[in-house]
């Protein structure tokens, strides 16, 4: 290639603590005057190793060149000088302002809101936006929003744009905007970098495609010269054998049934649309998606934690056979109906358990209640403290030290421990394996079976395919809140279930 | 934020029990050296001989320990009332009004019924009255809290002033004699509603703290109150994911904070003053909090912080009036010493490095 | 009989003390500090200038007292007190990320008692018979009126008639409106009292701007406490008479829903309410009711509040961060 490159990474690295690595040995470039799509499953390292061009982190190891200079990125605004504009996933606006004052927000000299506003008129003019200068941002949807940040970098005069998973909160109306703004700025002469795990996306807006798996690079293919399947088998990579023990289920019966369940988050965005599928007992019923596909939503609004506008939610008593609706429980309802339910969220520390209590203390959460009187029932709590440090070899010093304080595996197996000890007909597992090593995982692995094999309905949630595919009995696949397929774990594979992962919104499969 | 700043800080992993008392002790002694180094300034004395006058000014008599355990007592109550709320991360800085309307329904019960009632009833319709006023008083700001999120600490800010005004309404309703602006000693000649004394005129107010010292402790530490408290406290999600109703234990532990609030107004003005000013709280209210903050929500660490604060009080007046100083004196100090206390914590929860150089990574 | 042209100008006078608090307390929120002990810093502006004075009358005869130099030391040492109380409450909840409420807490404790300790330390100094310090002197120079009060009727009588101190206010409230609303600086103040970590990311030095708000916030907070003492109450500084106000200042930042020009008007009429008790009619001679009077300005702050957080309108809420401290680092 004699095109001069925009971006070039070399080598870059990146560790988290001692044992994770996000990025490894990464070489990538961006060519001037492209759009380069960078692909990757979550987790694959893609945020972090943009962040490093951002200024948010610092690479270990490595060496980035913009236009060909040796360059330190060392905070965000060394990137801005660099001409580098990051659009973040979450937005950094101030919601109380209006759409000019964020975007000049932290430049320099005598504040002329007139001559600012005009001139974000014209960038609009010139790339095709559509917002209003003076409009508030809590008036804004998000796309607007977005379009916001996007203008704010394009005023700092940003001539390489990156684009983190800017379609994962738009309309497939709105996408079609973007990617045209998108052409406009390239048509410009701007370098874009746009991370995504849609590959339709990928197909129609990029030049390019690089690719990352497991924080390594994986290489780059010119879009011309790559379809869906090719890229699916580059980002998932081949099948892995784990190794996970999977008995055959006995006594399948429905325990669960989930019906048209639709669910709308606070800032009225559809995050469940008309959602159905069975959770049988003595199974173990895998869900599948990209991250924010509505997986926290389901599990939480089956707990009776988030709000449902409509659809059903039935339990099914093993003993009486009766059929009970959860729609509109709160928690305590559930317990009280004699619904066993166990809930291994996703924040364990934010929702599962409190940092700043022991082992002890975080197995009351479950128990507090129990019991005549006013006081709180100790003894069984710490007994089953005892027997879970015990039992799943959690490591630390006493059943009173803080779970705050212990190491994430260990943090987990509290939790896990917990709510298995409920003796729950349901137990839902969001992301249980994450951030944990390859033991504890199998610990983990081990515990679910187990209970599947006790006639428990177990939900796992999780983002590691090979997983997914091992431990589990069916996998329910979710795509922008719609269950886009339901498939048996044991006939399927990677390549089936990447592809319903990544179909479009509005139900139908690409290519 | 290019420039990296000279020091790293990072959260502390723990620390030790011993070293974090070692740490919280030294702060406290360099406080207390510093303290001295103060008072040397002002008035020419050496520090010494200023500790030796702030500890018989505090424990020089028999009366003088009376009057200092009493006064600890009084403040540690107050602490021990707000500490239920602070623990639920609820910014109640309305301990002042809570207690002094348990006052002035005391007052009121002591003033319209102190020829009605025999004295043990009429004792028991006051305590009643000024827990249901404490109660009320608690509960306004929760209320709003928990529906519509008001800022709790600027509703109970507003409280105290209204209670404040309240009680000068009905001070000068029942001022005696007419036109002193004072209510004077109630009930003096009949003792109507006063508290017995037991023992001394001390014991009593100290008797009921001790115990309300081991119900806080117990309810904290053992009640499915305290669990709830302590969990709703820590994280809102977490309460809801365990079954607990966030609103209603925001509401109810502010009404049991501003009934205890007005309990240690009740004791002020039926066992202690026998009268109703405007000024009977004295700002214990305001210590309160501090008190209760940095004892870390724990009643026996609270006892300690009572006994500093008033020591120094008691001392420090004492030290004013043998120079003719006048009383603030004591608030100084006990500024001073608060400061130093609200720093340690910084040195508690984060570790402070040099940085051994900026450009190591570059 | 009750005489707006003499009700309005006691009014203002008892409104310029609140004014000032409150524009310094609002130029403070905005950077998302709650100084709860604003009404200690301005006891310590307030007994600062009376230092400042002091010793100045003590230097010199009264006739040979020269206006500027009489006005300005007391305004200086005024506002170097109150700066270094503003410099420890940013060193304790901004450095040390010290809770706020409790160190504005304690600020409040330790500034009257430094107010009242060194003002009853002077008294002692004067050796004088009543509890108080008069620099009658020095107030002689900060109640000089506009030129025309006396001779423009009642035009001068409502709009003349205070001393300089007192416009000062005014200007500073109004600057500080401008300020907040269309300056830079303003815009990036407000930045991090909403969202500090927006601020953060967008290259604004979040702690800067902390420091700033709060010391300058401070400043004209404590020029409160001088106005009190030197014009209010004519050089007489005797302990505790200052009251509640830092209080009823605070009252006033969220009666005007963090509005400083809306505070000129605002705080003209707590000061009012503040002496209405006088005019109001007393039924059957009932002293008491005015004690309730004096309730309104707090009552009617409250159910301010209460409506502004019923009806959720984004811009009359208070400082999206106020009350908590900023750090980066905490992934």
């Amino acid at each position: 290639m004699e095109k001069k490159c925009a971006i070039r990474m070399e080598n870059i690295t990146k560790r988290f603590g001692s044992k994770v690595i996000a990025n490894k040995n990464v070489n990538l470039n961006l060519y001037e005057g492209e759009i380069l799509s960078l692909l990757g499953e979550n987790g694959s390292g893609k945020t972090t190793l943009m962040n490093m061009l951002s200024g948010i982190y610092f690479p270990d190891e490595g060496h980035i060149y913009i236009h060909e200079k040796p360059v330190t990125i060392s905070s965000p605004k060394d990137a801005f000088d660099l001409g580098i504009g990051m659009i973040h996933q979450h937005f950094k606006l101030v919601d109380l302002f209006t759409a000019t004052e964020n975007i000049i927000l932290g430049l320099e000299g005598k504040l002329d809101l007139n001559h600012a506003r005009q001139k974000v008129k014209d960038i609009c003019e010139k790339y095709g936006f559509d917002i209003d200068p003076d409009m508030k941002i809590y008036d804004m949807s998000v796309s607007q929003k977005q379009t916001v940040e996007i203008v704010k970098v394009l005023y700092r005069g940003a001539d390489i744009l990156i684009l983190d998973e800017p379609t994962a909160v738009l309309t497939p109306q709105e996408t079609d905007k973007l990617f045209a703004v998108m052409r406009n700025m390239k048509a410009d002469g701007k370098s874009l970098i746009i991370i995504t795990h849609k590959l339709h996306e990928v197909l129609e807006v990029s030049d390019r495609v690089a690719v990352l798996r497991k924080g390594e690079y994986i290489g780059d293919v010119m879009t011309k010269d790559a379809d869906q399947q090719s890229l699916t088998d580059m980002m998932v990579g081949h099948s892995v054998t784990l190794n996970i023990d999977r008995p055959d289920p006995v006594n399948v019966t429905p325990r669960l049934k989930v019906e048209g369940l639709t669910v709308f988050d606070d800032l009225g965005v559809k995050r469940l649309d008309n959602v159905s599928f069975t959770v049988n007992a003595g199974e173990v019923l895998g869900i599948a998606g990209i991250a924010g596909s509505g997986q926290r939503e389901l599990l939480e609004s089956i707990a009776g934690l988030y709000p449902i506008s409509s659809g059903t939610v039935t339990y099914i008593d093993p003993q009486s056979g009766e059929n009970k609706n959860l729609v509109g429980l709160d928690p305590m309802d559930i317990r009280k109906n004699g619904i066993a339910m166990s809930f291994v969220p996703e924040d364990r520390l934010g929702m599962g358990l409190v940092g700043s209590m022991g082992m002890t203390g975080n197995m009351m959460l479950r128990s507090w209640r129990k019991g005549k009187g006013v006081f709180l029932n100790r003894k069984d709590p710490e007994s089953l403290a005892q027997h879970i440090w015990k039992e799943l070899e959690v490591v630390t010093p006493s059943t009173s030290f803080p779970v705050r304080r212990m190491s994430g595996g260990n943090v987990q197996k509290v939790l896990v421990g917990r709510e298995i000890a409920q003796q729950p007909s349901v137990l839902m597992t969001a992301y249980a394996v994450r951030g944990l090593d390859i033991n504890t995982s199998y610990t983990i692995y081990n515990l679910l079976t187990e209970q599947k094999m006790k006639g428990v309905a177990v939900v796992y949630v999780g983002e590691d395919l090979d997983v997914l595919l091992e431990l589990c009995d069916r996998i329910v696949v979710l795509c922008g809140g719609q269950v886009s397929g339901v498939v048996d774990a044991r006939s399927t594979d990677k390549r089936e279930v990447g592809a319903l992962m990544t179909r479009v919104e509005g139900g139908k499969v690409d290519a | 934020m290019h420039k990296q700043s000279l020091f790293q800080i990072s959260k502390r992993d723990a620390l030790p029990l011993p070293k974090a008392l070692a740490i919280r002790g030294g702060i406290l002694l360099l406080a207390l050296i510093f303290c001295g180094l103060i008072t040397t300034l002002l008035t020419g004395k050496n520090p010494i001989s200023v500790y030796g006058t702030i500890l018989s000014g505090a424990f020089g008599t028999s009366r003088r320990i009376g009057v200092t355990a009493r006064n600890v007592a009084i403040l540690l109550g107050i602490s021990l009332a707000v500490t239920p709320a602070f623990k639920m991360r609820f910014w109640n800085i309305g301990a002042e009004g809570q207690t002094l309307i348990g006052c002035l329904a005391t007052t009121t019960c002591m003033i319209l019924l102190g020829d009605k009632l025999s004295t043990p009833l009429l004792i028991l319709v006051s305590l009643v009255a000024s827990l249901l006023a404490g109660a009320l008083w608690g509960f306004l700001p929760a209320f709003f809290k928990a529906k519509w999120n008001t800022n709790e600490t600027l509703f109970t800010l507003m409280m105290n002033y209204i209670a404040m005004q309240l009680a000068s309404y009905f001070i000068i309703v029942w001022e005696v004699p007419k036109g002193a602006g004072k209510i004077g000693i109630i009930n003096q000649p009949t003792q109507a509603g006063w508290l017995p004394t037991v023992g001394n005129e001390y014991l009593l107010p100290i008797l009921i703290v001790a115990l309300m010292t081991g119900f806080m402790y117990i309810y904290l530490q053992y009640s499915k109150h305290g669990y709830e408290i302590a969990v709703v406290g820590e994280s809102q999600r977490t309460a809801s994911y365990a079954g607990i109703k966030v609103d209603r234990v925001i509401i109810r532990t502010m009404v049991l904070s501003g009934a205890l609030c007005a309990l240690m107004g009740f004791i002020l003005t039926s066992g202690v003053d026998h009268t109703l000013t405007t000024t009977i709280v004295d700002s214990r209210g305001f210590t309160a909090v501090m008190v209760s903050w940095m004892s870390k929500f724990n009643p026996f660490i609270m006892i300690a912080a009572s006994l500093l604060l008033v020591t120094m009080d008691r001392g420090a007046s004492e030290v004013s009036s043998s120079l003719g100083l006048n009383h603030s004196f004591a608030d100084i100090l006990t500024g001073i010493i608060l400061f130093f206390i609200i720093a340690t914590e910084f040195f508690i929860t984060y570790k402070v490095t040099l940085r051994k150089s900026g450009k190591k990574e570059a | 009989m009750f005489s707006f042209i003499s009700f309005f100008p006691r009014a203002v006078m008892q409104g310029i003390p609140l004014l000032f608090g409150s524009t310094g307390e609002i130029l403070t929120e905005k950077s998302g500090n709650l100084n709860l002990g604003i009404p200690g810093i301005m006891y310590v502006g307030g007994i600062s200038g009376v230092i400042g004075a002091f010793f100045y009358e003590q230097s010199v005869a009264a006739a040979e007292m020269n206006a500027f130099l009489a006005v300005i030391i007391p305004i200086l040492s005024s506002l170097l007190g109150s700066l270094l109380m503003g410099l420890l409450y940013c060193f304790l909840t901004v450095t040390l990320r010290a809770n706020q409420n409790v160190t504005g807490l304690a600020m409040t404790t330790f500034g009257v008692g430094v107010g009242n300790f060194f003002g009853g330390s002077l008294i002692k100094l004067t050796s004088s018979e009543v509890p108080s310090i008069a620099l009658s002197n020095t107030s002689i120079f900060f109640k000089t009126s506009l030129p025309g009060a006396t001779t423009t009727g009642w035009f001068g009588e409502l709009f003349l008639s205070y001393g300089f101190l007192a416009y000062v206010a005014v200007i500073l409230a109004l600057g500080t409106s401008y300020f907040l609303n269309h300056t830079r600086a303003g815009l990036h103040l407000r930045a991090v009292g909403e969202s500090a970590s927006t601020a953060d990311a967008a290259g604004i030095n979040v702690t800067k701007h902390k420091y700033l708000a709060t010391c300058i916030g401070s400043m004209i907070a404590g020029l409160g406490g001088l106005y009190y003492v030197m014009d209010y109450a004519n050089g007489v500084w005797s302990n505790n008479a200052f009251g509640d106000r830092g209080w009823l200042a605070i009252a006033l930042v969220i009666f005007t829903i963090w509005r400083p020009n809306v505070s000129i008007l605002a705080s003209i009429l707590f000061g009012g309410l503040y002496i209405l008790n006088i005019y109001l009619p007393t039924p059957g001679g009932q002293m008491a009711i005015k004690e309730l009077y004096k309730m309104l300005p707090y009552v009617i702050t409250l159910i301010v509040l209460i409506v502004v957080s019923l009806r959720k309108k984004r811009e009359d809420q208070p400082p999206a961060s106020l009350g908590l401290s900023y750090f980066r680092e905490e992934r």
